[in-house]
């Protein structure tokens, strides 16, 4: 599985960073990043799918087949 | 716009789809039947009443409209339309206020920049940096009333909180929290309705924080007044013009307060009904965070406005130039289309991706803050008044408008 934030999406709620802290990293800013090229360990896709469905602006694309 | 002023109309509403009244007091007290009825059967609402205006009550509306930011303007957020101020007060306060309230007032381009400025002093880390005195002051108003047996929670405590925590981001001194509030009060309460009384608001503040920026100038401190007179950011001017820095102080001391403070009163209103919410906390420490989310979804305090930029029709309604349209951010997120069980209280729910903060480009830049002002306020009170209920349900007083929350809450303990 891959996650990725679309930048020009992300107003930097934060939500994605509070419930998957291992597969976001922020900005100065606020910005959320998807860390270490996006990839998930097995163990954390259920996080990942919940940064998905918990960001407000719909920011977060995942691809379960990567 | 009309610069009429506004009539307040009194006569009871009969049509909340075409004829709603955002002040009506059975609404401010209880709003949750009205959205549910016009989700149903008119999603997006008008009415003539307090300058006119239309109102979307769904998830969806409320994000494309945020979304569209050259159609909806952010020009003039204030929720009421009630005319211009009388001449005299008008022509001292345009001199003072000629930027408005940057960012959350402005479009694009000068948002793009005045934000960036922003949102670095506002990070999760950088709040961080505020949670120990939060946590001391929380820990000194609940020594005040513990003894006691009661308190109000709104008045006593939750309205306590973030005009401090406000204060000490700025570098002012805290003894004057008490004169922020009853200014913010003048703007956004009691003034949303009369425009003088809400100019002489705006005039107070603004005189006040002219006095702090020229302060600042001359004497530069580690505190946000005088990072904003120094930052530099691409697309800003260099420096940034101190009426710039007026208008975004004003902005943060405005927003800062009332917003937050009806935030926590309402989440201490819920608590105090519901003692099993209060035992999970005190029980699960870390349910904290998504409670939070939860409290801020089911009872989110903020409406802003936006000005439609020109004629369009939205949704099957025929905006026109200059209209506004309420962002009711707290309807969108109790639609049932976006939430399951919107009217429950779910301290750990998992998929919560409310609009409490809006969404889109004017995503709330205090965010982060409030958050922590609302966790270390329920937390530092749970551990010292673990057990407590509304004195009288019914005695319990809100404001709303532009934010609701409640205003006398009486708990005792």
């Amino acid at each position: 599985m891959r996650i990725k934030v679309e930048v020009a999406k992300c107003e930097g709620h934060n939500r994605c960073f509070v419930v998957a802290g291992e597969l976001f990293e922020l900005d100065d800013s606020g910005y959320a990043h998807e860390v270490n090229d996006g990839k998930v360990p097995a163990d954390l896709e259920e996080k990942a799918r919940l940064a998905v469905t918990n960001c407000p602006e719909l920011a977060i694309s995942i691809d379960e087949d990567k | 716009m009309t610069t009429e002023p506004a009539k307040a109309r009194t006569e009871p509403v009969k049509d909340w789809a075409t004829d709603y009244d955002i002040f009506d007091a059975g609404y401010v007290k209880d709003p949750f039947p009205v959205w549910d009825e016009l989700r149903e059967k008119c999603p997006v609402a008008h009415t003539e009443r307090w300058g006119g205006s239309w109102m979307p009550t769904t998830y969806e509306d409320l994000r494309k409209i945020a979304a569209n930011v050259e159609i909806f303007s952010s020009r003039n957020p204030l929720v009421a339309n009630d005319g211009e101020p009388t001449e005299e007060v008008g022509a001292e306060l345009e001199e003072q206020f000629s930027v408005g309230a940057p960012p959350i007032s402005s479009d694009p381009p000068i948002h793009t920049w005045s934000r960036a400025l922003l949102l670095p002093k506002f990070s999760i880390k950088e709040v961080a940096r505020y949670e120990e005195e939060t946590r001391e002051l929380c820990r000194s108003l609940i020594d005040g009333f513990v003894d006691k047996g009661r308190a109000d929670a709104a008045a006593d405590y939750a309205q306590q909180i973030p005009s401090r925590v406000i204060a000490s981001m700025l570098g002012i001194p805290q003894e004057r929290a008490g004169d922020f509030t009853d200014w913010v009060r003048g703007f956004l309460e009691y003034g949303l309705t009369n425009v003088d009384l809400r100019s002489g608001a705006a005039m107070q503040i603004l005189s006040f924080l002219n006095e702090q920026i020229q302060e600042r100038q001359a004497n530069p401190g580690d505190d946000l007044i005088s990072y904003l007179l120094e930052a530099k950011t691409e697309g800003a001017p260099d420096p940034i013009p101190p009426t710039h820095v007026l208008g975004t102080c004003f902005l943060l001391l405005v927003a800062g307060i009332d917003t937050t403070w009806s935030s926590i009163g309402s989440a201490m209103w819920h608590l105090a009904q519901n003692p099993d919410d209060c035992k999970r906390l005190i029980d699960e420490p870390e349910l904290i965070t998504s409670a939070v989310e939860e409290l801020l979804r089911a009872y989110s305090p903020v409406t802003m406005a936006r000005e439609v930029t020109r004629d369009a029709e939205y949704n099957g309604c025929p905006m026109q130039e200059n209209d506004k349209i309420l962002m009711n951010f707290p309807a969108a997120n109790r639609d049932p289309a976006k939430f399951d069980k919107p009217d429950e209280v779910i301290l750990d729910r998992e998929v919560n991706p409310h609009i409490a903060f809006g969404v889109g480009i004017h995503r709330c830049a205090g965010s982060n803050l409030a958050r922590m002002e609302m966790k270390v306020a329920i937390e530092e009170w749970l551990k010292r008044i673990p057990e407590f209920r509304l004195e009288d349900p019914e005695a319990v007083t809100w404001a709303g408008g532009q934010v609701r929350g409640p205003r006398k809450c009486a708990v005792v303990f």
